[in-house]
Formats: C-alpha cells, structure tokens, sequence
C-alpha cells in the first residue's frame, strides 16, 4: 500500500513539473474548460436560486386558492359563495382576496393591484413594490395619478415601498384598502377575485379540496404545493432546455480535448518514449496522465464553480437573466441569495468533468503505448 | 419525461458508458480469436496493449457506475417533491414499474464490473496472461447488461409524469391518479435483526476463513454469502436500522439515511458494504481460476486480501449499524 | 548471464516494407564483462541491444536472462525486468529537458515506488562519484554535452542494475571525454557489472576496457 502511494506521489510530482513546462498548451485548454464549467455552473446556480426564491415567496401564500370558472374562464365570485363552502375542518382561514390587473402607459408595464385590509393600507394611500418604485422614481410620501379602466384619475399618497427581499414577486406590486381598489376599478360589491383558505396540516390540504370541487363543481382550487411542483418542474425544464443548447458547446469541448490529448508534439512523444525505454511501464503512462487529467479538470472546475458564483451572486447573472428569469417587462433588480447545492454539483461534475475523460481515455492510451525502443531508433 | 439536468447527466453518463463498450466489442472479438501469447509478432504485441485500453476503460465504467448510483438515488430523492404522494426517492422510483430495476440492475453491473477488475488484475499478474480470452468473453456478457441498465433507466425517466397544473383546467390528481407506494416495507424487527446479525456473522467468519486459511472452496462461500449478506443488509437496513435512525417507527427508507437531514449516516454503512460486497464477489470470481498453472501462486494471496478487505467492511458495515441503533432514542422493542 | 538462440527480428511484418533486421543470432554473453557490437549503421547491433534490455520482443527466437526465457513475456514483465537489472545510456542521452539533473536521474525510481528522500539520497551519491554534485539542480539542456552524458550514466545506475547498456556512447563526446567515459566503464566492471555496447569508434573497440569485440552486418554475426 505504501509502495502503491509513494507511486502515485511520484507520478502527481511529474504530472505537476510537465504541466508547468507546457504553460500555454495547457493554459488554452484550462482557459476553455472553465469557461465551460462556468457557463454551465451559472445556469445551474441561476437557476436553482431562482427556484429557492420561489419556494422561499410561496412559503408565505396560502395553502388553497379556490378560483370560479364560468365558461371554462376564470371569474368572479359572487356574493353568497362563502355560505356555499360553510365549515369544512381543517381549514383555519379563508378570506375573499381582491387584486388585477392594471397597464400603465407610461412605462408600458402591467401592474398588480390587490386590496389589503384597512388596517395594513389607509384608504387614499399605497404601498409600491421596490421595482416600481424605482422606474417610476416614487418615494414614501409621494404622490402618484393613475388614470383608471373608466377613464377617471385617481390620486395615491405612497405610504411605503415594499421590502425588496422577495422583489422577484412584488416587482409590480400595488398595494392599496379594500374600498379604493372597489372604486379605482369599479368592482361590484360583494364580489371576489378568488378566496384564501389557510390549512394547517399539509396532509389535509388535498381532503379539503377534494371538499371543495364537491360543494363547489363549479370553482378550481389550486394548492401551493402544486403551484410549488409546476415552478419547479418548469424551472428544470428550461434549464435542461439551456443545457441541451450548450450540449453542442459540451460536444465541441470534448473533440477539443480529444485533439489537445490525442496531438502529442514530438518533444511529448519523445519524452513517453524516454520514460518508457528507462523502465515506466504503459499502466505507469496512463496513470500518470491520468493524474494530469484531473488536476486539469478539477482545477477548471473549481476555478469555473468560483467564476459562476461570482457572475451569478455578484454580478446578477447578466448572460442569463433575459433566457431564464420570466417574461415580465419591469425586470426586478434583486439579489439572488446564494445557495448552492450538492445534486447540481455532483449534475455539472457529470456533465463536464466525465465527457472530458470519456474524451481523452483513447488518446492517452495511445500516447502510452509508444514503443520503448522508439528512442534507440 | 422529465427534462431535467441530472436525469439528462445519467442517461448521458450511461450511454457513454454503453458506447464505449460497444466501440470495443469488435476489438475484444478480434483478441480473443486471434490471441497467442507465443508468437512474437507485431499483431500479438498490438493486442497485449490493447489489454491496457479496455482496463482503463473498464475502470472508468466502474467509477462512472458509482457515482451515477449515487446521483441517481439523489435525484429520486429530489424528484418526489414532483409526484403526489412521494416522500422520498422510494416514492419516486415507484411511480412507474422500471424505477427500482433500474437501480438494481446499476448494483448489478457495480458488481460485474468489480468482478470483472478481480479477474483482471489477477490476469496481468500472469506471465503468460492465462485469462485473456475468458476476459474478453466476460466484456462481451458484460455489455448488454450495460445495455439493459442503460434501457431501463431510459424507460424509468420516459415514463416520470410530473403532476403538475395545466394551465386551463383541474389541477386536482389526489382523486383519479394512482397511489404511489411512498413507502418501503420491511420485515417485523426482531426476526430482521435475528437474520441481520447472523447473515454479517457467516459472511465475517468466511472472509475471515478464506484470508488465514485460503482454499478454493471457502472462496466460493465466501462470494455466495457476500451475495446473500448484501441483500441481508438492506433487509436489515429497511426493517430496523433506518427506522432508528429515523428515530420513527414506520419510515422504512433505505436512501434518506444519505441526506444531510440525518448526518449522512448512510455512507458510513453503505461505503463499507459497496466495498466488502465487491470485494467478496471479486474473491469469488478468481476462484475457477486458482488451479490453472500460472495463477496458482498468484489468485490465492490476492483473494486472500480481498476477504481479509470484505471481513473488514462487513464487521466495519456491522458497528457502524450496530452503533446508530444503540445511539437512536426510538424504542422499537420493549425490554 | 544472456543468451540468444536463433533471433530474428522483423519490422512491419506482412506489409510490402517488410524488413528484416536480424536474421538468426546465436550468441552467449557473460557477467562482468564488457562486450562491444561494432558494424555500420544498419548492421543491427541496437536491434540487438533492444532486445536483450528487453525493449523490444523477438519475432522468433529465443532470449535468456540468467536462465530464464524472457522472449515470450508481455511488455508488462519485460519492463519489470529491465527496471530491475538494466541500466541505459542512449547515444542522444535522451534527458528530459526543463527538469534538473537530479530530477533526471531519479525518473526510473518512480514505478519502483522508492520514497523521494531515498531516490535523491542514491542520486547524490552517484553525483559524487561522476563529479557532478555541482550541477545537480541545473537544468539539464544547460549542461555540457560531457556532463549530459554523466547525467544519462547517474540515471542509469539508480536502480542499481546488473548489466549497463550503451548505445554508441562516445559518438557525441571528443576524445577527452571519450577516454573519460571509457574510464567509467572500467569502474563499472570492477563493481561487478555486465555491460554491452555498440560502437564503431576504434577508441572504444580497440580500448583495454572493453573485454570482448562482437562484429556485426546484415543481421548477422561476423568476425569482428
């Protein structure tokens, strides 16, 4: 065992001295095999912070949203519908939410508009979310117009700026009482956009929507955890999407270092053969440039993880952002929060660091079984 | 099927894995007819490095194999959160019937593969390498099995449906989609720990056989029970030593024993039953080979540290277990 | 110690390039002495010495080392055995440039897996003995071509060999260090060892040091 060690040392030792002697061969391949990894690791990164960030929002919405259908459409809920679900157990809550949809010419952008109780927003005044806030260059105690559906203006005294922690949601976001969201878009009373229902144990939420589509044949409920499942799943899909675009870069990666391996100069193919002539057996060869292998590989995939880390946490992930993040016009400027995670990891080690090897296992065993005699020719 | 990274990385790890042995089939056919050690000739020589290409070649299926057993396992784990009903990687091997063939046919050929290094490195020992042509035979059988892996790891990803909301109408499955078995079972506790305890201590004592006294037939013992200690111990893994881990009287899981929710404990086990599995059957496999003349001084102390390794790991694989049950707070048997 | 039966060898069998470069040696050699092949370029004298420093196999044949019948090994064991017992000097002295002197010299250490201390402690006792310990971190494509060539002699000598072959060792050297290098030869039979070289250098073949002169041509032995 020891012998066995002291051999691989012995070998690590070379590898390290021939990679220092052949700088610029191997610093192209480096160059382009970070880089590789760094791509691939910022989309990773990107987006698995994007799904904790949406896991993170929906952790605070409620647990079943009961939506009408007429027609096969989403509409309104009438008055009298509360009565219709009457006590159904396990649900702690439920409350008639109020919120749509507004477009604002001036910054061709659609806004969320949603009613909160009078006790949260005062009639005549709003909170704005952090993003709006900004484009619209709105800070607390401002004033701000908006002209409604029916054609009447309507003044707000911004209250607050929300929080930009989950700005990915609240982007657009208009907060603003009950009776002026009634007035500002003309709502007949009574009526509700959906209905909140808060359930405390996770294991009765589908018993209680179950529930509800039979006292209710003609409403929807949609659970968190579905729409959590749906953001992810969707999440992954354009991810794959992404990674089977950069499939080709993978490819063309491979042949690279199938070439860089497979064309030894005469100084490389000279030295194998000395190696081999003073008593380096072929499996010593391999193993050696086995060793070269990885210190290349883990050295481009640490330095590509760093560099993805940095792009995606420090500089927003600019490359991806318009691909992966949504299709909304006011882009919210949000932090992402760093996270990192051991499946992607070991997923991208996959992705790189084995079609590298695949690559160059033919090469390198060709490299290796030089003749020993070819220096005595 | 879901189009996700680490499910597009293991079918791609896979099919390499696959293609690479099948480039080298006509190779391998080629040795093994035409294969003499005697002649001098050019062609001969070619063939003798050949043998370098497919154990490197074969060593690095063997890596891939365990981490992609690793990762596959992970993602099952990861995926539950996408089918109702699945709360864990059992779950989600379970929502179609090729999840746990799958899996089980990835230990398989970890097995085989480790079988098939055995063989080899006992072979390059050889001066007249003896074992060539049955080698390269082994590489044929080994193939498709690959290729069996590799489909039904392909089926099992086709056939993953997430239950996810379409975007018009009912987004409800709990009612017509069927239940998932999110569960794995397990044996009463006390016959498993009775088995558990005897199957490690008849595998313990034939590795340690055959590494002080050596002998052909106490190697084949001891590769039939390494067989059989290996599926002892997930036996034992489900029916008791999770349930403890899991300080929880009825999650019989054998893969989230791995998440960092329960300090990884898994590895300290499975590591060393991988290892002493592998080791045990490699033993075994030289065994046919041990009379032939160039061998005879060769396999015997090589399987003879390979059951020294697998009596390790099992009495290691052993402590380990016997430690998390002694230190779990779950009373699963009254005194 | 070596011998040949009915050697041949041939490169690139069965295509139109065939050649054969030794036809049918028979040859015995012995320990401790030392054995000159002279013949032109051509004759297979390094043919030769390939095939008994065990680079290289006999297309048929037979080669025997301390009796044993090495001609049929694979290259695996054939590595084995010339690590262990031969020790080689190439006319181009074929060091690894961008590596120390010392480096060079413990190259063939590595596969035995000697510890380093160990290696580098052997290494710079050879140093002393060929007057080298000056130069032992230079770089080797700095040194002269007569310290190139101690350095080719440190390194092999590492393993401790039985037999030392030389490939035409005085071609690139002048007189000077030609007389120098047969000088070391001489050492190395007083330490015991066998050594074969090949050379047409009337200084090498007609020297004192070399014990027995073997002519080649065509393939084939001649009357030297």
């Amino acid at each position: 065992m020891n012998v066995w060690l002291e051999k691989q040392r012995h070998l690590i030792d070379f590898t390290l001295a021939s990679l220092a002697r052949r700088k610029t061969k191997n610093l192209g391949l480096l160059l382009v095999y970070t880089l590789l990894v760094a791509v691939l690791a910022s989309l990773t990164l990107f987006t698995n912070a994007l799904r904790s960030e949406a896991a993170y929002v929906l952790a605070g919405s409620p647990e079943v949203i009961l939506q009408r259908m007429v027609a096969g459409r989403h509409d309104l809920i009438p008055p009298g519908y509360f009565d219709k679900i009457g006590r159904i157990r396990g649900v702690q809550k439920k409350e008639g939410r109020l919120w749509g949809y507004y477009y604002d010419p001036v910054l061709k952008a659609n806004y969320t508009f949603m009613a909160r109780p009078a006790e949260e927003v005062a009639d005549g005044s709003i909170m704005v979310g952090a993003t709006l806030a900004r484009e619209r260059g709105l800070a607390p105690h401002n004033t701000i117009s908006f002209r409604s559906y029916s054609g009447k203006l309507f003044a707000f005294e911004v209250a607050s700026v929300l929080s930009p922690d989950s700005e990915l949601l609240s982007a657009d976001l208009i907060l603003l009482s009950e009776n002026d969201f009634r007035a500002f878009f003309e709502y007949p009373a009574g009526h509700y956009t959906d209905i909140a229902l808060s359930v405390a144990n996770p294991q009765e939420v589908r018993n209680v929507a179950a529930k509800l589509s039979e006292a209710l044949p003609d409403s929807r409920p949609i659970l968190r955890e579905e729409v959590l499942r749906t953001y992810q799943s969707i999440f992954d899909w354009r991810e794959g999407i992404m990674l089977t675009v950069l499939a080709g870069a993978i490819f063309a990666f491979s042949i690279l270092a199938w070439e860089k391996a497979a064309g030894l100069s005469a100084e490389e193919k000279r030295e194998i053969g000395i190696l081999k002539a003073i008593g380096w057996e072929t499996g010593d060869v391999i193993r050696m440039k086995m060793w070269e292998g990885l210190l290349i590989s883990l050295s481009a995939f640490l330095l590509g993880l760093v560099a993805a880390y940095i792009h995606v946490f420090y500089l927003g992930a600019a490359v991806f952002e318009p691909v992966l993040k949504g299709w909304a016009v006011l882009y919210p400027r949000f932090a992402l929060i760093p996270a990192v995670d051991g499946l992607q990891i070991a997923t991208l080690f996959f992705f790189t660091v084995f079609p590298y090897t695949a690559a160059v296992l033919v090469p390198i065993w060709r490299a290796a079984i030089t003749d020993p005699d070819s220096v005595m020719r | 099927m879901l189009f996700q990274p680490a499910i597009i990385a293991l079918l791609m790890a896979a099919g390499i894995a696959v293609l690479m042995l099948a480039a080298a089939a006509p190779f391998a056919v080629q040795v093994m007819r035409h294969w003499d050690i005697h002649s001098g000739s050019e062609q001969q020589l070619a063939f003798e490095r050949r043998t370098y290409l497919f154990s490197t070649m074969l060593s690095f299926v063997f890596g891939i194999q365990l981490a992609a057993l690793l990762l596959f396992v992970f993602n099952a784990d990861r995926l539950s959160g996408m089918f109702v009903g699945a709360m864990c990687a059992v779950g989600t091997l379970n929502v179609n019937d090729f999840g746990f063939p799958a899996l089980i046919a990835q230990i398989v050929i970890f097995f085989l593969a480790a079988m098939w290094l055995a063989i080899n490195h006992a072979d390059t020992r050889a001066r007249d390498y003896p074992l060539v042509r049955i080698k390269y035979g082994l590489l044929l059988v080994l193939l498709p099995v690959l290729m069996l892996g590799f489909w039904l790891e392909l089926q099992f990803f086709l056939g993953l449906k997430a239950n996810v909301i379409t975007s018009c109408c009912g987004s409800l499955f709990s009612g017509d989609a069927k239940t998932i078995a999110s569960e794995a079972s397990g044996m009463a506790p006390i016959p498993a720990m009775v088995l558990f305890y005897a199957g490690m201590l008849f595998v313990t004592l034939a590795g340690i056989w055959h590494w002080k006294r050596g002998g052909r037939a106490s190697g084949y013992a001891l590769a039939a029970l390494s067989a059989v200690a290996f599926v002892i111990a997930i036996i034992g893994v489900l029916s008791f030593i999770s349930l403890y881990i899991y300080e929880h009287p009825h999650h019989h899981c054998p893969f989230c024993i791995l998440k960092p929710e329960y300090d990884y404990q898994g590895y300290w086990m499975y590591l060393p039953l991988f290892l002493a599995t592998a080791a045990g059957l490699g033993a075994g496999a030289l065994q046919p080979f041990a009379g032939s003349a160039s061998l005879r001084q060769i396999i015997p102390p090589i399987s003879e540290r390979l059951a020294g390794l697998a009596a390790g790991g099992y009495i290691l694989f052993t402590l380990f277990a016997t430690y998390f049950v002694l230190a779990s707070n779950l009373i699963l048997i009254e005194h | 110690m070596i011998e040949l039966t009915q050697i041949k060898k041939a490169f690139n069998q069965g295509r139109p390039n065939e050649y054969w470069a030794l036809n049918g040696i028979d040859l015995s050699l012995e320990r401790g002495k030392v054995t000159a092949f002279c013949g032109p370029s051509g004759s297979g004298k390094t043919t030769l010495l390939t095939l008994v420093g065990c680079l290289s196999r006999p297309t048929s044949g037979r080669v025997r080392f301390k009796g044993e019948d090495i001609s049929g090994l694979p290259e695996r064991f054939l590595t084995d055995i010339r690590r262990q017992s031969f020790g080689f000097v190439f006319q181009q002295f074929n060091l690894i440039k961008g590596l120390s002197a010392l480096e060079n010299v413990i190259l063939p250490g590595f596969p035995t897996g000697r510890p380093r201390a160990e290696l580098i402690a052997a290494a710079h006792i050879l140093f002393e003995q060929l007057k080298l310990t000056h130069r032992a971190n230079a770089r080797v494509e700095w040194l002269s071509g007569g310290e190139q060539q101690r350095v080719a002699i440190a390194r092999a000598l590492i393993n401790n060999p039985e037999v030392i072959i030389a490939d035409e060792p005085t071609a690139n050297l002048d007189t000077v260090l030609s007389r120098e290098f047969m000088a070391i030869l001489e050492g190395f039979t007083a330490a015991g060892k066998t050594v074969l070289l090949t050379s047409h250098d009337p200084l090498v073949v007609e020297s004192t040091a070399v014990h027995r002169v073997i002519g080649m041509r065509d393939g084939c032995l001649v009357d030297a």
